[in-house]
């Protein structure tokens, strides 16, 4: 089967496109941004773990990673700043039989949507969370974000950043998330690979992905262009599995601890709110498909149509 | 022939004729209660068909939610309290998209937070509705009593040009009967409904009778039947109106905040603009004769007309009875729409009387668009109150008396 | 014989130069060819090496390039 698999996708051409909307291409990202890598990745790991992309939705944010539900062809949602998981948790609830993706950025996710992130983990909401971690506000041109490493110049912190900044696999381990980990945008397979895991996870699973922003952070800080930043997240990264995350802190040149941190299972929001329910309620308890019933229902009235 | 299978235009058209259908009874509680307005508010919900909702707590309001956490997983829903109005209204939206009807509850604080939410719902018409059960502002305020301030930002609260509807029940019957309009015209519409009651309203208990659920007309979801390949997300039949998908139904749709073409692809041109907005604008305002409901009493011959909504509606009952046994001709004109204002109504009314008198427990909100619709024809009166109570009927009575006394303009 | 063959979209390449960079073959090199937008595109200089193994795909921030295996030459029967 997986043999036929392949030979089917290297005839259609690039993989990717069967995940694009390529009437939308190009897209409107930089050159080097490191985002259209993580889509190839994300790809990858969809064709991999053989997910059914009808019942798969994607839920981003505001930023330049939020622009990634655009430019998938799938049942997508581009939401408000900050929000894409309390939207996801609705969705998610209103359709258990969905996988949902939420694929934001750093800002989106970690400081007006810091609340919704610690929360979700601590419920363990069965979503699967693609942090794209850039270090910078970059659509709005290069502001500080809970994430840009200290003594780093942004727009807003022209002189430099001194605020001591997130450790993101830290902050949602502490929240509960079963399933952690973190890669760079070099870690292309890696990333792919964490994806499938992240799928067959219940629960609450976060991968971090280092980015490169050319444009702004690299650029701001002298550090090159899309490629050094590559050179540097070979060089410098190390792969260490099962790390303690609150080892893993980020600075601006120095090491970057990536790998799968954390890989556990705890039973997931719905099926503790379920165990609950019929627990406390027994036969009273109506488990029951929510969706708004379809037109073809029986007691949908009858119409003539000459 | 069933519906399922028809794609004639006439069929996708009238939907909201055509296409009624009654509620699910196991979310209809049939019989004679006496409960109060949050209550038979969570009851008129559930006999809608919501069975995603999405809350925070915030007085005068948490009753409605409460009661649904406790009766939903009972008629097959999930209640979810979230970590703050910002996610809960959200949240209900995702459900939404997921297939549920869905709704939120709040006050003026909650109220405020939700803003920028209810305006992705209108720009997404993502049909829904948001309770908000007035109480003293601004800010903290008076959680504990009402007011009914939060009538401008019910229209205006969130940023850019948009739309919404607004219905303000009177009594905890109405709290029943209209949730159910107000998720109809949600649906009809695909916009956010804003369900304006008030602390009085919202803990008063009376009489609430609910019917057998054959006898409770539902709108259902506008969901498309076209395929895949002719399905445009926001692409509008003759009513300025788009089909609705849902997640997980194959239409690989897109769904953003941002200006979008009839495809759902952001498309952040002039005219592109125009035209979104402009159809977002018009979809209500073409219908207005029919969204606008209210009660009328005695207009014909009347010299003063006494506008009101809500809990001062049943203030002002008193006044205009009072007002009326001293021989003045006043009649009644009680808002239960309240957006879009009907414009129409006042113009008409505006041309044949001498005034209009509205009592409202603020300092001034909706009389101004009295003002404006009357347009100079009649003069218009405010009986202000800056909330916590309601107002005595004598202090409407006054102004009746002194808006009679005036010269017609 | 190649085990791969690379297809660029050039029209839509920025010239990163990721593809160039982590091509373990080294089948890639940046011409001096530019598209429509100015950029100077890649093109295949060691075509032999390729592999399928469309790393260049999976770096492309752009879309703009991808490998795929093509099918062993048949023995014999030339």
């Amino acid at each position: 089967m997986s043999d036929s698999l392949v030979t089917e996708i290297t005839n259609a051409g690039n993989p990717v496109d069967a995940i694009l909307r390529t009437d939308r291409m190009p897209h409107i990202w930089c050159p080097g941004c490191g985002i259209g890598t993580t889509v190839n990745s994300f790809a990858r790991a969809l064709i991999d773990s053989k997910i059914d992309l009808g019942s798969l939705a994607l839920v981003s944010g505001i930023g330049c990673t939020g622009r990634v539900a655009g430019y998938v062809k799938l049942d997508s949602f581009h939401t408000t700043h900050g929000r894409a998981i309390p939207f996801a948790t609705g969705l998610k609830l209103a359709n258990p039989n969905l996988n949902v993706v939420v694929y934001s950025g750093d800002g989106d996710l970690s400081a007006i949507g810091g609340n919704h992130l610690i929360h979700a983990a601590r419920r363990n909401i069965d979503l699967k969370v693609i942090c794209v971690n850039n270090l910078i506000y970059a659509m709005t041109g290069g502001q500080t974000a809970p994430t840009t490493p200290g003594h780093s110049t942004t727009s807003t912190n022209p002189y430099g950043t001194f605020e001591p900044s997130f450790n993101l696999p830290h902050l949602v381990e502490a929240a509960g998330a079963v399933y952690v980990a973190r890669w760079t945008t070099f870690h292309v397979r890696q990333l792919a690979r964490s994806i499938s895991e992240a799928f067959k996870k219940n629960g609450f699973s976060f991968i971090e992905v280092i980015s490169p922003c050319p444009t702004l952070y690299q650029r701001r800080n002298k550090l090159g262009d899309a490629l050094d930043t590559m050179k540097y997240y070979k060089e410098k990264s190390k792969i260490r599995n099962g790390s303690p995350t609150g080892e893993a802190g980020l600075t601006m040149t120095g090491e970057i601890i990536v790998g799968k941190f954390v890989d556990r299972d705890r039973p997931d929001y719905g099926t503790m709110m379920r165990a609950q329910y019929a627990d406390a309620l027994g036969d009273e308890y109506v488990e029951q498909d929510q969706r708004e019933h379809d037109q073809t229902e029986n007691d949908q009235a009858e119409m003539v149509c000459s | 022939m069933k519906a399922d299978h028809c794609e004639a235009d006439h069929c996708q058209a009238d939907r909201h004729t055509a296409d009624r259908r009654t509620a699910d009874p196991r979310g209809v509680l049939t019989g004679t209660h006496f409960i109060d307005g949050d209550h038979a508010c969570c009851e008129g919900a559930l006999a809608a068909g919501a069975r995603f909702a999405a809350g925070y707590p915030i007085t005068p309001s948490t009753e409605v939610v409460e009661r649904f956490a406790a009766r939903v997983p009972k008629v097959g829903g999930t209640f979810i309290q979230m970590e703050d109005e910002l996610a809960a209204s959200i949240a209900l939206q995702g459900a939404v998209w997921g297939g549920a009807k869905a709704f939120t509850v709040t006050s003026g604080p909650g109220f405020s937070l939700m803003m920028e939410h209810i305006g992705y719902a209108v720009m997404t018409e993502t049909p829904c509705v948001f309770v908000d059960v007035q109480r003293g502002g601004p800010s903290t305020g008076l959680p504990t009593l009402p007011a009914q301030a939060d009538m401008m930002q019910a229209r205006w609260g969130s940023h850019g040009d948009y739309e919404i509807i607004a219905l303000c029940p009177n009594s905890p019957q109405e709290c029943f009967d209209l949730t159910i309009t107000a998720f109809n015209l949600a649906e009809e519409f695909r916009v956010p409904v804003m369900f304006m009651m008030d602390e009085v309203v919202g803990h008063m208990t009376e009489k609430v009778v609910i019917p057998p659920a054959d006898e409770i007309e539902i709108t259902p979801r506008r969901h498309t039947r076209k395929s895949v390949e002719d399905y445009l997300p926001y692409g509008t039949n003759g009513d300025g109106v788009p089909e609705m998908a849902h997640a997980g139904e194959g239409y690989n749709f897109h769904v953003t905040g941002l200006t979008h073409d009839e495809r759902g692809y952001p498309n952040m041109t002039p005219p592109v603009q125009d035209k979104l907005v402009r159809r977002l604008q018009s979809k209500i305002r073409n219908a207005a004769d029919r969204i606008c409901l209210f009660e009328e009493e005695q207009l014909e011959g009347a010299e003063v007309v006494v506008v009101s909504y809500g809990i001062t509606s049943r203030v002002a009952q008193r006044a205009i009875e009072s007002a009326r046994e001293k021989g003045l001709r006043v009649g009644k004109l009680r808002l239960i729409t309240a957006w879009p204002f009907p414009e129409k109504k006042i113009r008409e009314l505006a041309a044949k009387v001498k005034a209009f008198v509205v009592p409202e427990l603020n300092l001034g909100q909706m009389v101004h668009e009295v003002q404006r619709a009357a347009d100079g024809q009649a003069k218009t009166f405010a009986v202000s109150h800056a909330g916590g109570g309601v107002h005595k009927p004598e202090d409407i009575l006054k102004v009746i008396v002194e808006a009679s006394k005036c010269r017609i303009v | 014989m190649a085990k791969g063959r690379v297809t660029i979209v050039v029209e839509h390449c920025k010239a990163c130069g990721l593809c160039v960079e982590f091509c373990p073959s080294h089948v890639l090199a940046l011409s001096s060819a530019f598209n429509s937008k100015g950029y100077h595109p890649p093109h295949v200089v060691h075509p032999e090496n390729c592999s399928g193994c469309d790393l260049c795909g999976m770096y492309c921030p752009d879309f703009a390039i991808y490998a795929t295996k093509v099918a062993p030459a048949k023995e014999g029967g030339k």
